[in-house]
């Protein structure tokens, strides 16, 4: 396929590019800064209700009477209901696709109904005038309880002596094995095999918005308008349609302003399916507003894994195999619709992902406990895939007295194997792991940092340096979720109208979740039409508004949003320049369109400015031959099909100090070096990445939803479960190789979730290259002071 | 029956009387009775710095004040401070360097700046990271927004 035309085009040619590459500030940010943002609590509506849910605080617990009698006498209470009374109202799902083969999950209602199977999981709700009341009668309900045996452990639930779920013969949810055959063989036959179990803690997204929801049904309707903190309106839409028994049509999902997503505003909860069931109920609009307790102990959190790794290597240096064992729990539930069973296959897929042995065997065992569930956050598998292998690569090229940059080298797949087919069956368009890792070293300075770590070990100062390559899904094509049946959209589309002045209106269905994709959807539209990006806006989030789509999530904003506005902005142009030629008579060639003016192609002179296009075209259409209708508003779609994923590459690097003597690490400086195709705005793409870092090292440094032995969650506030503070954190050097993809016009691959991918393992190698000296090495993350202290005592 | 009491402020200029329970927290009693929703609520247990808002020029968390702690005080928040043109030149330096992504925690971010610019001092890189410190930012690796302080506060703007 051919790159864009004037005035987009490919990269390295001297022509002007318009916005695209450009670092411009995002015009919606303007509202955000004044505090004129509008979150779902922000809203204001008539007769509103507010919910709040009674919640379990058994792990696992039968149900055995629930009195709502003085709940119900407390002031301003409106309704106080079950899961049975719920239910009426909203049908319960199961979480499983068809393309993970074996994939089981029970049906889950929006209010638990017999058995709550985590502490935290809803079993009746409280709806009042206001928040506060509907709290005070909260702690009116009188709930008997008969507790089951709950199963916390992920290995005791593999075991099976406890079955979470009756249905089930076992407590598996999803397993797979993959082979390539050779892997014994390899085995046998390498002069080193190195081994590791690697065990990666539960954590969650901590958005600083909790999950929101406003929902407003119109009984003399029959419609239900939802507004909610999502990232995904259309895939809402079906939900609440085929929950609710609602026409699809019928349904109107709006996201605003979100307050931070990173993949936890994606999936189907229950309180949230329990707001809109309550509103169809009650016949008035009902809001829930998720506190940090309840966004600790009812969003989804993530990873949990377990996993033994082993690598076959030759004397030289060379990978020749990788075995994988995975474990990973993810709580009583598939969640519903993309299930939980992803995090762990993308494991499977993507371990080893950068390097070029062609032997590979996996083991995945997914298992249900009675904890809170687990799904799809930011980078779904990707930090667990990095972080097994590139430790296991930093311990092989240590075995054999290699360096770490050089041993990579070795192994990283050529940059001209391209197309190539990975051992685990992914396919690769075009990556640039050679590239990226040389403009890494020279970028940090690897050789001196190596030196100046000798000299400093001798001071006993212990620094570490750990590198991290990494692979990354982004722009995924049908083959993610539909293929498995999943009503989620992998195409998405963008409508651009020319207004009478002269103005561009755009409205994808891609949503902003502050990532700037409304900001880089005015500079691709901006440059597709030929004009200045101040005639430009930009509108997302309402599906009654917007082209159908997927939304945000898996890296795929830029790359398929893009395209969509790149393709619609161009057909405008053409439609604009067609008009044009029949006011002004001339040829259609022989025009273009720049600064917000029709000009001549070859002189560049003006001839027409775009309010008098605009004004002819709506206004005095009369003017126009008889057989012409203008046409302002155009559409298009656009979804990525040649590859299942649009893979993309990078590398980063994490220089750390660890003080042996009371375990804490301090974090110097971090690197990261990430080819994401065509890159539209440096500054956002920068940002985002130095996020995507600072939650990865949140992931390797603090974060654990910690849990007691009878699963209860223990740190549920943000005093206690603690996220990355501009205090801890370094500065971070951030480079770009461009290799665009050549599936699209604009080039994009995604770039949101490559941060938190590669920072968890590039911390770890960083922190073993540190303890090296004391024989120390830690493998269970988040590696806090008290973990690297128990390393050292063993050492 | 909840306690009340009558209270009389003067938030962001313009004097507002009214009866407030005593557990009201200033945040929700901005949100809520004024609908000054600028303000947000994060964690409602002081950690988080969402809700930041000033008080008798001092910088406090609206979650871990009550409203009626609130009488007879000044309250700015970031609606007033924005109409006043104070915030401008952070707001204009976030701007442009993309120091925000959500914007969630951004009210309470430029309340934190805004006390450290009026302190009028140079400082660095690592004096503003402490300073901020108390602000949770879950998009943004900090950078950013670091640079934008350091550019207003150390006038390089």
């Amino acid at each position: 396929m051919g790159k864009a035309e004037l005035p987009l085009h490919a990269p390295g040619t001297k022509l002007d590019r318009g916005y695209i590459g450009q670092s411009v500030p995002r015009p919606n940010a303007q509202r955000l800064l004044q505090g004129r943002g509008s979150y779902v609590d922000d809203l204001r509506f008539p007769r509103l209700a507010h919910v709040v849910f009674y919640r379990s605080p058994h792990a696992h617990a039968k149900i055995k009477r629930l009195d709502f009698s003085k709940g119900l006498k407390s002031e301003g209470v409106i309704a106080i209901l079950d899961g049975r009374a719920v239910a009426e109202y909203c049908t319960p799902w199961v979480g499983v696709l068809a393309h993970l083969k074996g994939i089981k999950s029970p049906p889950q209602h929006a209010i638990a109904i017999e058995r709550a199977c985590w502490q935290g999981e809803a079993v009746a709700a409280v709806v009042a005038e206001t928040r506060a009341q509907a709290e005070d009668a909260l702690g009116l309900i009188e709930a008997e309880w008969e507790e089951l045996p709950a199963v916390i452990d992920m290995q005791e639930s593999l075991e099976g002596k406890k079955i979470i779920h009756k249905e089930f013969a076992d407590n598996i949810c999803f397993s797979r094995q993959h082979d390539t055959g050779g892997v014994d063989e390899a085995f046998a036959a390498a002069d080193v095999v190195v081994e590791e179990t690697f065990e990666f803690g539960r954590h969650t997204g901590v958005c600083l918005e909790g999950r929101a929801i406003l929902a407003d049904y119109n009984a003399a309707e029959h419609s239900l308008t939802v507004y909610h903190s999502t990232q995904a309106p259309h895939m809402m839409q079906d939900i609440f349609s085929r929950h609710l028994g609602i026409p699809e049509a019928s349904v109107r999902v709006i996201a605003r302003d979100v307050g931070g997503s990173f993949g936890i505003k994606v999936h189907v909860y229950p309180d949230e399916m329990a707001t809109a069931a309550l509103s169809v109920m009650l016949r008035r609009p009902v809001k829930f507003v998720a506190d940090r307790l309840e966004s600790f102990a009812t969003d989804i959190h993530a990873r949990e894994h377990k996993v033994k790794i082993k690598m076959a290597v030759s004397r030289t240096g060379e990978i020749l195999a990788f075995d994988l064992d995975d474990l990973s729990a993810i709580g009583p539930y598939s969640v519903y619709p993309r299930t939980s069973g992803i995090e762990g296959n993308q494991v499977v897929n993507l371990t080893g992902g950068p390097y070029k042995h062609r032997k590979y065997r996996a083991k995945l065992n997914v298992v249900f406990t009675n904890k809170n569930v687990t799904c799809q956050y930011r980078a779904v598998g990707h930090p667990i895939a990095v972080a097994l292998t590139e430790g296991i690569v930093d311990k092989a090229a240590a075995k054999l007295g290699m360096d770490p940059a050089e041993f990579r080298r070795k192994n990283l797949i050529p940059d001209d194997a391209y197309p190539y087919t990975f051992p685990s069956g992914i396919k690769f368009e075009r990556l640039s792991h050679h590239q990226t890792l040389n403009k890494l070293l020279d970028l940090m300075s690897y050789k001196k940092l190596r030196e100046e770590q000798e000299v400093l070990r001798k001071q006993n100062i212990f620094r570490g340096i750990g590198l991290a390559a990494m692979i990354e899904v982004t722009n995924p094509s049908p083959a993610f979720y539909g293929v498995g049946g999943a009503r989620i959209s992998a195409q998405d589309g963008a409508t651009l109208r020319l207004e009478p002045t002269g103005m561009v209106t755009v409205m994808c269905s891609v949503t902003e979740q502050g990532q700037g994709t409304e900001g880089i959807f005015a500079q691709i539209a901006a440059s597709a039409v030929g004009v200045s990006m101040d005639k430009v806006r930009v509108i997302t989030g309402d599906t009654g508004v917007t082209p159908y789509g997927g939304g945000t999530w898996a890296s795929r904003g830029a790359g398929i949003g893009g395209e969509a506005v790149l393709l619609a902005g161009r057909a405008l142009r053409s439609n604009m320049l067609e008009i044009a030629s029949k006011i002004l008579n001339l040829e259609k060639e022989a025009l273009d369109i720049g600064n917000n003016a029709i000009i001549g192609k070859l002189t560049q002179e003006k001839k027409m400015p775009l309010e008098e296009l605009g004004r002819v075209a709506y206004f005095r259409p009369d003017t126009l031959p008889m057989d012409f209708q203008a046409e302002l508003t155009v559409t298009r779609h656009y979804t990525p099909r040649q590859y299942g994923f649009t893979f993309t590459n990078g590398i980063q690097a994490s220089l750390v100090e660890v003080d042996p003597d009371t375990g804490f690490v301090k974090l110097l400086k971090h690197w990261c070096v990430e080819d994401s195709g065509t890159v539209i705005n440096p500054m956002l793409v920068d940002e985002q990445l130095r996020g995507g870092v600072v939650q990865g090292i949140g992931a390797a440094l603090f974060e654990e939803c910690l849990y007691s032995p009878e699963g209860q969650l223990l740190n549920g506030s943000m005093a206690d479960y603690l996220v990355p503070m501009s205090g801890e954190m370094p500065d971070i050097i951030c480079a770009h190789v461009e290799t665009p993809t050549l599936q699209s016009q604009l080039g994009a691959k995604g770039v949101g979730e490559a941060g938190t991918a590669g920072a968890p393992g590039a911390v770890m190698n960083a922190i073993n290259d540190a303890l090296a000296p004391l024989n120390a090495r830690v493998t269970a993350m988040p590696f806090t002071p008290e973990r690297i202290l128990r390393a050292l005592a063993k050492a | 029956m909840e306690h009340a009491y009558d209270i009389t402020l003067t938030v962001n200029g313009t004097t507002v009387s009214r009866r407030v329970p005593a557990r009201l927290h200033l945040v929700d009693f901005l949100r809520e009775d004024l609908e000054l929703t600028g303000s947000h609520a994060g964690c409602e247990h002081g950690v988080c710095g969402a809700c930041t808002v000033r008080v008798n020029g001092e910088i406090v968390r609206g979650c871990l004040m009550l409203a009626v702690q609130a009488n007879g005080c000044r309250v700015d928040t970031i609606e007033g401070l924005s109409d006043s043109k104070e915030l401008a030149g952070l707001q204009k330096a976030f701007h442009q360097k993309n120091a925000l992504q959500c914007g969630f925690c951004t009210p309470g971010m430029l309340m934190a700046a805004q006390d450290l610019l009026l302190k009028g001092k140079k400082v660095s890189r690592e004096e503003i990271r402490t300073h901020i410190s108390g602000n949770y930012c879950r998009c943004t690796g900090y950078q950013a927004i670091v640079d934008a302080i350091e550019e207003v506060v150390n006038g390089k703007g």
